[in-house]
């Protein structure tokens, strides 16, 4: 720092020369990894429903308050049954649709008469809270066409999941984000 | 039992046609109500592990009712992330105004409680330029995964930055740091010593997150990110004692985190011992004052050297000749020692410790089955398949756990022997690499305040630094 600025030396040209290819590093870098990215789509969390065997994590590890995880149905597989399994606990006090009867501990699930004997069950996206209960015993006595997924509209994508750490069955992994959601279809068995 | 699992209940069905056509054989169970309780908790037990989800009731046609759709909400816009990102490239530009040519602590201060809300508190501290480390590292090595753009701007900017105007992101970009700024109320002095080791910390970690990236273990530095739990207002009991312990260590400790911890710290740290214009303390002439010591609450700051008597001179040099010896020496054993630890780091990883799991199971060494077990039974993929993946993963681990040993021993090598070489220094300045450009040195120094107060328009601007 003793000469004066103008002239050059050993330890600015080397410090220049470093900067300079620092600065072209992390250009190329970013354009390298830009460059790839062209070729193929970005990944997001996505539960593998097949994998996941209902253990309730989902509710509590996320690092959201309210999980990013909820329950979907897949409408083509269900039954339709009366005495719903993932809507009913096992022995139900009564058939009705009283909160003491359901499973459900928010009441997401809404029960409706289509004909008879068949009723149809929708998810209030709004009140499940992902806790996987209807999922268990759909999945135990039902068709299985409720099932856990990762909402995207609420997922923070995270770097690393809290939900997949503490997933026992390592049910979650990441897909492109073009095709975010791995749907159940009827008649298609993992 | 395969059989049992088949048969649906006939009451779950209700009532209609279907009843009659699924009805078991009642009379014969009549007098077996304990029988079929006992099998019905084991067809209970059975069920409730595995769900094979079995088309049990096969779906009704309906004539009139159309089904609804199942729901899968799209990912909100990626606007947000390339409004991040315009914040990032705007708070990186004003942050090396505010602290190279302006030389406004105050407005560095603001800065950062602007970066504090944004980065932190409204983004949830999600997207971070210290956990963007790990997505590199996890691109660099897995092809399928894909690095977002963003993420790869957000750790290339401050790095290219950090070429140019020393640590500028660090003095008020980083909510982080600007969460550790605030809490630095009493701040004490950590003795030289303890500052280098501790110090050497940050290089392990970084080491450590490298290493679990690459091989998709884990993303250490976003699970054990001190400050996130509070910008997202949720974290465990575990975190919160972790959290808290750091902003109580912060007011006595000045960010403990960026200092002992920050993996991207050590890389902005080499990015700035280079930079071009790096912020400096006296505007014109140092006049020895030391208050600028005495201010820097980090222990940033390098005091001017004393001549040395010859005899220490020449015990000084002998002492980097044997350091320059040992370094090789020391990566060689850091090789051995990380390739020996390659079991239990590579046991951190899920896949390696279902494969332990899975094995120990069927060789019956243990009993009883865990979740993962049953729902690695549950895909039918042959358990040779697993072994395999777990034992190259093993392979890789060794490799990396030696690797990673080897870079402990650079660096803790590397650390003695820059301890070992006197640098002469005639006036206080900041230490390139430890400096976060945070400003208090420049406000507290008295050249400083007079030229202010002898020229108040030219305040900060008047100092312009160093012309190339």
């Amino acid at each position: 720092m003793d000469n004066p600025p103008t002239t050059p030396n050993r330890r600015r040209f080397l410090a220049t020369a470093l900067r300079a290819a620092g600065a072209l590093g992390l250009g190329g870098l970013t354009a390298g990894l830009a460059a790839k990215r062209g070729r193929t789509g970005e990944y997001v969390w996505q539960l593998d429903p097949q994998k996941c065997i209902a253990c309730g994590n989902c509710a509590t590890y996320c690092v959201l308050d309210e999980s990013a995880v909820k329950c979907v149905h897949s409408f083509a597989m269900c039954g339709y049954c009366d005495l719903c399994t993932g809507y009913f606990p096992p022995e139900p006090i009564e058939q009705r649709t009283g909160a003491e009867n359901q499973l459900c501990p928010t009441g997401a699930i809404q029960r409706a008469f289509i004909e008879d004997p068949y009723f149809e069950y929708r998810i209030l996206r709004d009140r499940c809270i992902g806790c996987g209960k209807c999922v268990k015993g759909c999945s135990a006595f039902g068709n299985g066409s409720l099932y856990l997924q990762v909402q995207h509209d609420r997922c923070l994508n995270c770097n690393e999941c809290a939900i997949a750490v503490a997933c026992p069955s390592q049910a979650f992994r990441r897909v492109p984000a073009d095709d975010p959601y791995l749907l159940k279809v009827r008649g298609k068995q993992a | 039992m395969k059989r049992l699992r088949r048969v649906p209940c006939p009451r779950l069905r209700g009532h209609g046609k279907c009843r009659k056509r699924r009805s078991l054989p009642t009379r014969a169970w009549a007098g077996h109500r304990i029988g079929v309780g006992i099998l019905f908790i084991v067809f209970l037990c059975i069920s409730c592990r595995i769900s094979p989800a079995a088309e049990r009731f096969p779906p009704p046609d309906f004539t009139d009712h159309q089904l609804p759709a199942t729901q899968a909400p799209a990912a909100p816009s990626p606007v947000y992330e390339y409004a991040d990102l315009a914040f990032l490239i705007a708070a990186l530009g004003l942050a090396s105004y505010l602290a190279v040519r302006r030389r406004s602590r105050r407005g560095l201060f603001v800065l950062g409680i602007v970066s504090l809300a944004w980065l932190g508190f409204w983004r949830e501290g999600c997207i971070c330029p210290i956990g963007a480390i790990q997505n590199v590292t996890l691109a660099a090595f897995n092809s399928t995964y894909v690095l977002p753009l963003t993420v790869a701007a957000f750790l290339a900017l401050p790095l290219i930055v950090t070429l140019f105007f020393g640590r500028t992101f660090c003095a008020a970009v980083c909510p982080l740091g600007a969460v550790q700024e605030l809490v630095a109320l009493k701040p004490l002095r950590v003795p030289p010593w303890l500052d280098q080791a501790l110090g050497l910390l940050a290089y392990v970690y970084l080491g450590l997150a490298v290493l679990f990236s690459a091989t998709g273990t884990a993303f250490l530095i976003c699970r054990y990110d001190p400050f996130v739990g509070f910008f997202r207002r949720s974290m465990g009991a575990d975190m919160l004692v972790f959290s808290l312990s750091f902003l109580v260590l912060g007011i006595f400790i000045g960010r403990p985190y960026c200092r002992y911890l920050c993996p991207l710290g050590v890389l902005l740290g080499w990015f700035s011992r280079i930079s071009q214009w790096h912020v400096k303390i006296p505007p014109d002439r140092c006049i020895q004052c030391r208050l600028c010591e005495e201010a820097c609450p980090y222990g940033a700051i390098r005091t001017p050297t004393t001549v040395q008597p010859p005899a220490d001179h020449r015990r000084g040099r002998r002492r980097l000749a044997l350091l320059i010896v040992l370094l090789p020496i020391l990566i060689v054993l850091g090789f051995g020692l990380g390739w020996m630890l390659r079991q239990p780091l590579a046991r951190l990883n899920p896949t390696v410790r279902l494969a332990e799991r899975f094995y120990q199971e069927q060789t019956g060494r243990v009993q009883g089955t865990t979740g993962a077990t049953d729902a690695f039974r549950n895909t039918g993929r042959p358990a040779d398949a697993l072994y395999a993946e777990a034992r190259s993963l093993l392979g890789s681990f060794g490799l990396a756990g030696g690797l990673f040993g080897a870079y402990v021993g650079l660096v803790v090598g590397g650390k003695l022997i820059y301890l070992s070489v006197r640098r002469r220094r005639t006036d206080y300045q900041p230490d390139r690499a430890a400096c976060v450009s945070c400003g208090r040195c420049f406000w507290y120094c008295p050249a400083e305040q007079a030229l202010w107060k002898n020229n108040p328009a030219a305040c900060g601007l008047a100092t312009m630094p160093e012309k190339t």
